[in-house]
């Protein structure tokens, strides 16, 4: 576990900087509104926000939530709306921001409480999408699936998605479209059509081409630019387009063999 | 209680907050003038086949000041639609040799080989 951020006391005075945090806040069980609240806090030199967050947690106002886990930039679940652009907290340094910070949900999501939103939309996607291994032919029993390095290559800066929703919260058609699946989820899809143990393509496209899929995306760019791990789902989602667009053809000009 | 969540809505002028969902819509936006542009060509075609004269009409009627300045906004809007679209073609069209992925660049660098070849081209047949 991570050590909550060490109290004010026991750091120098001098490394401090007081850095104002306008807070978004909504509990449905006092005010059915959200609301903004400002907390003062005294950060040191090498804090993230989430480092204030934590302060504010321990030592201001323990009713304030939000989501964290690893504090590395590893686990997605501290993703925010920090000075408007959506970020882990755990990478947002505060030494790199204003004395005034405002920290917000992820965007386009619906908000629980507080800092948290709800997740199920990626969950469901996920699932709609099939974003698990369909064999080309079943291995047999004891055999592992073999794959070159080449082969890995094809997929595997798709596979460091972590789920965080960063790039739901950057994506204006995700707050257009509600049914739309999204960067991450279309993402992963094409992270299995692109593995060479995976013969699900034409199953996934079903989803992944239909009027919610890829064909809702107008490359606005803004989800490979906030994405923490560099997946580019921008990109993978083009390049559904153009897999699927020749798919339309050959199967016009009697050439595919799918059903 | 059991509903009470908060559902944010997307702003109406969402897209002038944040730089780049602005660059975003300028592309959008670029369809405007250069499909207006592309009339304008389908009508010099439509007026020379018409004859001469209706033919010199039309090209003195390009040249009137308005129809100058509007010609250099939907220029300036098709440079910046093909720039910003060959930036994004190595994303869109990763290409491999053997093991290795082609470099970025050498994808971006041959559409504007192909812009300039194309170009050239057109200016050989237009201008004799």
């Amino acid at each position: 576990m991570n050590p909550s951020p060490m109290p004010v006391s026991a750091v120098g005075a001098n490394a401090l900087r007081t850095i104002t945090l306008e807070v978004f806040r909504f509990r449905p069980e006092q005010d059915p509104l959200p609301s903004w609240q400002t907390y003062q806090v005294p950060c040191r030199e090498e804090w993230v926000v989430l480092d204030a967050l934590n302060y504010i947690k321990d030592h201001l106002d323990g009713s304030l939530s939000y989501r964290w886990s690893c504090h590395m930039a590893v686990c997605g679940s501290c993703g925010m709306m920090i000075n408007g652009k959506p970020i882990l907290s755990c990478k947002a340094f505060v030494r790199d921001f204003p004395d005034h910070i405002r920290v917000e949900p992820l965007g386009n999501l619906t908000v629980i409480r507080d800092l948290v939103v709800k997740q199920e939309r990626l969950l469901a996607n996920l699932s709609a999408v099939k974003s698990w291994l369909i064999p080309k032919t079943p291995a047999a029993a004891d055999e592992p699936y073999r794959q070159t390095p080449v082969q890995l290559d094809q997929y595997r800066h798709l596979s460091m998605c972590i789920n965080c929703l960063l790039c739901y919260a950057a994506c204006p058609q995700v707050a257009l479209n509600e049914g739309y699946l999204g960067p991450a989820a279309l993402a992963l899809a094409h992270r299995y059509n692109l593995d060479s143990r995976d013969g699900g393509t034409f199953e996934r496209m079903q989803a992944t081409a239909s009027a919610d899929g890829i064909w809702e995306c107008s490359f606005v760019g803004e989800c490979s630019e906030v994405c923490p791990k560099h997946v580019d789902p921008a990109g993978a989602i083009q390049q559904m387009k153009l897999a699927s667009s020749l798919d339309w053809f050959a199967r016009r000009l009697g050439l595919g063999e799918r059903s | 209680m059991s509903s009470s969540v908060y559902t944010p809505k997307l702003p109406r002028w969402w897209w002038l907050h944040h730089a780049g969902y602005r660059r975003y819509m300028v592309r959008e936006l670029s369809c405007i003038p250069i499909g207006v542009f592309a009339v304008m060509l389908i009508v010099g075609c439509w007026r020379l086949e018409q004859g001469p004269e209706s033919w010199q009409a039309f090209r003195a009627a390009l040249a009137t000041p308005l129809a100058l300045v509007w010609q250099l906004i939907a220029l300036a809007f098709a440079v910046y639609h093909s720039i910003t679209w060959f930036a994004l073609a190595p994303r869109t069209m990763p290409l491999r040799i053997g093991a290795r992925r082609l470099p970025a660049s050498w994808i971006a660098g041959a559409h504007y080989l192909a812009w300039a070849v194309l170009s050239l081209l057109v200016l050989r047949i237009v201008g004799g």
